[in-house]
């Protein structure tokens, strides 16, 4: 008898089953709209060009070695990473009270962000503290406040699935409603899975609320410069924040916009009210790290770094980064003007309204029988595959507009972990 | 007023202090034997010369990209590394109940075992079951457990500073005593910090009484091949418990034997009873590492998995550890010559008995602060030496100071 004879089998991620049940399928037509990657335009993923440019760098440069990083990780990484985020010119930065640390990813630095959490915020009630994420959120969302010990994990209203547009309404009447000193997980830009983000006025509102309900800002950003093309914009809300007086987490992630997806390289900027703090939490977070990865993975970060810091590469890879995000735009636009052309009953505004790398279309389950794409746990899709449709005769596209019941989505689904 | 005014500041880990005085001291003979890292006998990092092959093989290979890895990570690295563990003609292996769940080095392995050992093993989200760590060990192994959720860490009889050897009746005895079911964490080659191994007859007893008593094996497997320069020896007990029949966890660390310390290279290996029951074992793995940090970093598991895969990588690897694991032995043997031709007060075989990176060389703390103050030498208050961080430039200074510290401070 096995010691693990009463282990129950887990379900598969769903966005990784997608993918796995997409691999096997031999239908030609096949399309993933599923994947959270960067695709190109014959679907193929895609290595940066400055990325592959500083690899090479990285590899010939003999003053390099393998040494552990400090448990924080790489200092050049993370200030630069750090600045990218608040600014050049943040007096933040500048006051001292900015930390980084360098984590697996953006899921490690929501990981590390929650650990501290629940040991030292909220004083010692901290593991009842409510954390609010939108509804709909990110799938790992609830997954990683729940594993750090959070066990009331909660939604606020978000998606408006009549109008196809953010519920601010809502929104605020949960940030009006929540136990002061909830945590709220905010997406700094290009909502996943909505593609809708807040206005730079709606901010504002949101802003105002929780810092008269003192509410925790955690952003996530995963998707800076890949949502707008433009760094600064992709940040705006941020730096709002920072500017009016907010202590915040941000939860940064540069699998997206440097196509480091499996190198992991993520940074939680903290910013704090002063320098002092600010070096308490840090050692806080060292010992945190030392007991899950002990101390970071080099490669990703040296790339980002060596990026970051050098004019010139930094130059390349706001390029680079605009080029994918310049796709995206252009995969939105053509397939709202043919879903408009084919005369798809409902309106298909919000295709280009939405931003970022996925669309909530409206569409249902039923679009998945309909069509040769494989079933999904949400309909979000990846507007970069759109192309592949799109490139497609107008039957497959009709294929999407044919289905009956296009109706609104039942959000609640997607909440729950 | 800050929300974070109340959090207090925590003390920074021993060892990497250890480091930052060192690197502040202006000492021109300064020597650092606390870090846990390989040294050349210039007192240089080394970067293995296979390692350095593999990744420029990798950054020439135009088909590599960066999409995510499977959760469980990168499988020709998790196959080719649980294969090193246990051997080519593993009947476990063979009999597809060995699993595989890449982490973010040996510390990443230990922590996702433990977070699976709390949910899952001996009930529900038990986090009472005792968890037994050797006295001493590595700082970070119950600080591990203990964040992965269990309450009672305890530690079982291991290094005897009488004899500077291993206390085995106290071994044996807290393995008979302890609660069945218990959790033990047993250094599988160059314990860490004692370098003080069993032999294999003493394995074999400790099994048995494992076995009868139900103890669960967790294995931490950080220098495989750094220890004797043998791949084969360093793995003697873990195959050992395995052809005994014994499920178990096995946390690999590549950090030292490929040098890789710094890209975070780890495997946990499971060995199950048949393929179904690894296959619902693996299946909670996913969950445990997807709210963690998702999926693994590639680069490191690239060249460990290209390097173990390829014949002609694999025997110049072979090699490069062994030229690490004979310097260790000869520093161990010139050491221990140089303090018996000093008449250094005491015994000092242990210094050639005990097997990989560390010594505990048996100073105590007021003779570890004379090195520290006195001498600019940097050791661990336990004792502890890291014999990397000994050269042929640097050693009659130790062995004087050591010789020094034993006569001057009682």
């Amino acid at each position: 008898m096995s010691v693990f004879s009463d282990v129950p089998q887990a379900s598969p991620v769903a966005v990784f089953k997608l993918t796995a049940d997409f691999r096997e399928d031999s239908h030609p037509l096949k399309v993933n709209l599923g994947v959270g990657a960067y695709r190109t335009d014959d679907s193929q993923p895609w290595v940066l060009p400055v990325v592959k440019k500083v690899e090479r760098l990285i590899v010939e440069d003999s003053s390099l070695n393998h040494e552990y990083l400090p448990i924080l990780g790489l200092p050049e990484f993370r200030s630069a990473a750090s600045k990218v985020a608040l600014g050049d010119d943040s007096p933040a930065i500048a006051e001292n009270r900015v930390g980084g640390v360098q984590t697996l990813g953006g899921t490690g630095a929501l990981r590390i962000g929650a650990d501290f959490l629940w040991r030292w915020y909220n004083g010692t009630n901290k593991t009842a503290t409510p954390v609010y994420v939108s509804a709909p959120t990110w799938e790992n969302h609830n997954g990683v406040f729940t594993d750090a010990g959070f066990k009331d994990i909660r939604p606020y209203r978000y998606w408006d699935a009549a109008k196809r547009g953010l519920d601010l309404t809502g929104l605020l009447d949960d940030l009006e409603n929540a136990p002061e000193r909830s945590i709220f997980v905010l997406h700094a830009c290009a909502h996943n899975p909505t593609g809708t983000d807040p206005s730079q006025d709606e901010w504002k509102k949101i802003a105002e609320v929780m810092k008269r309900r003192k509410l925790f800002v955690f952003f996530d950003s995963a998707y800076q410069g890949f949502a707008s093309g433009s760094l600064e914009r992709d940040a705006w809300a941020i730096r709002f924040f920072v500017s009016d007086g907010f202590e915040l987490f941000v939860a940064q992630s540069f699998s997206k916009n440097f196509g480091l997806y499996n190198e992991r390289v993520g940074n939680l900027t903290v910013v704090a009210h002063d320098s002092k703090s600010l070096a308490c939490t840090l050692s806080q977070m060292e010992k945190i790290v030392r007991t899950c990865w002990s101390n970071p993975p080099s490669q990703g970060a040296r790339i980002v770094s060596k990026t970051l810091n050098s004019p010139e590469l930094f130059a390349e890879w706001k390029g680079n980064v605009k080029t994918m995000a310049d796709r995206v735009l252009l995969m939105r636009d053509q397939l709202k003007t043919k879903l408009q052309a084919l005369g798809t009953p409902g309106t298909w505004e919000h295709i280009t309204q939405q931003i970022g790398m996925f669309s909530f279309t409206g569409l249902n389950r039923e679009y998945t029988t309909c069509t040769h794409t494989p079933a999904q746990a949400h309909p979000s899709v990846n507007m970069l595959c759109i192309s592949e449709l799109c490139q497609q005769s107008s039957t497959r596209v009709k294929h999407l507009t044919t289905c009956p019941d296009t109706a609104a989505l039942d959000c609640d689904k997607y909440f729950k972990h | 007023m800050s929300i974070f005014c109340k959090v207090p500041q925590a003390a920074p880990v021993a060892v990497f202090k250890l480091t930052q005085d060192f690197t502040k001291d202006q000492f021109p003979t300064k020597v650092n034997l606390g870090v846990g890292a390989y040294r050349t006998d210039e007192g240089q990092t080394w970067v293995l010369p296979v390692v350095k092959r593999a990744e420029k093989i990798i950054v020439s290979d135009d088909r590599l990209n960066h999409e995510y890895l499977p959760i469980l990570g990168l499988p020709e690295f998790r196959s080719s590394v649980s294969r090193i563990a246990l051997g080519d003609d593993s009947p476990a292996i063979q009999e597809n109940r060995v699993g595989a769940v890449q982490c973010l080095g040996g510390t990443g392995a230990l922590r996702i075992g433990a977070e699976f050992l709390r949910c899952f093993y001996n009930g529900n989200n038990n986090t009472k079951t005792p968890i037994y760590v050797s006295a001493p060990t590595w700082e970070n192994h119950g600080a591990v457990f203990t964040s992965a959720g269990f309450q009672d860490i305890r530690p079982y009889k291991y290094w005897d500073a009488q004899t500077r050897g291993l206390d085995f009746v106290g071994f044996l005895s807290d393995l008979e005593s302890c609660p069945e079911r218990s959790i033990f964490v047993l250094h599988a080659c160059a314990h860490n910090p004692t370098g003080t191994d069993p032999t294999q007859d003493q394995w074999k007893q400790i099994a048995q009484v494992m076995m009868r008593r139900k103890l669960f094996v967790f294995f931490d497997f950080a220098y495989q091949g750094f220890a004797s320069g043998n791949l084969e020896n360093d793995a003697w007990a873990l195959r050992y418990f395995v052809s005994r029949g014994f499920e178990l966890f096995c946390a690999q660390s590549f950090s030292k034997n490929f040098g890789l310390y710094n890209e975070r290279v780890g495997n946990l290996t499971i060995v199950s009873r048949d393929t179904d029951n690894l296959k619902r074992v693996l299946s909670q793995m996913e969950m445990i590492v997807r709210t963690t940090w998702s999926n693994p970093p590639s680069q490191g598991a690239r060249v460990v998995a290209l390097t173990l895969t390829s014949p002609e990588l694999f025997s110049e690897w072979k090699d490069n550890v062994k030229t690490m694991a004979d310097r260790i032995l000869l520093m161990r043997s010139q050491l221990k010559a140089k303090l018996q031709a000093l008449g250094t007060p005491g015994t000092w075989d242990h210094i050639t008995e005990q097997i990989g990176m560390f010594s505990f060389t048996g100073l105590n703390p007021k003779q570890v602060e004379y090195l520290v103050k006195e001498k600019h030498i940097y050791l661990m208050s336990s004792g502890r030496i890291n014999m990397c961080g000994l050269t042929t430039k640097n050693i009659d200074y130790v062995a004087e100071s050591i010789h020094e510290a034993v006569t001057v401070v009682q």
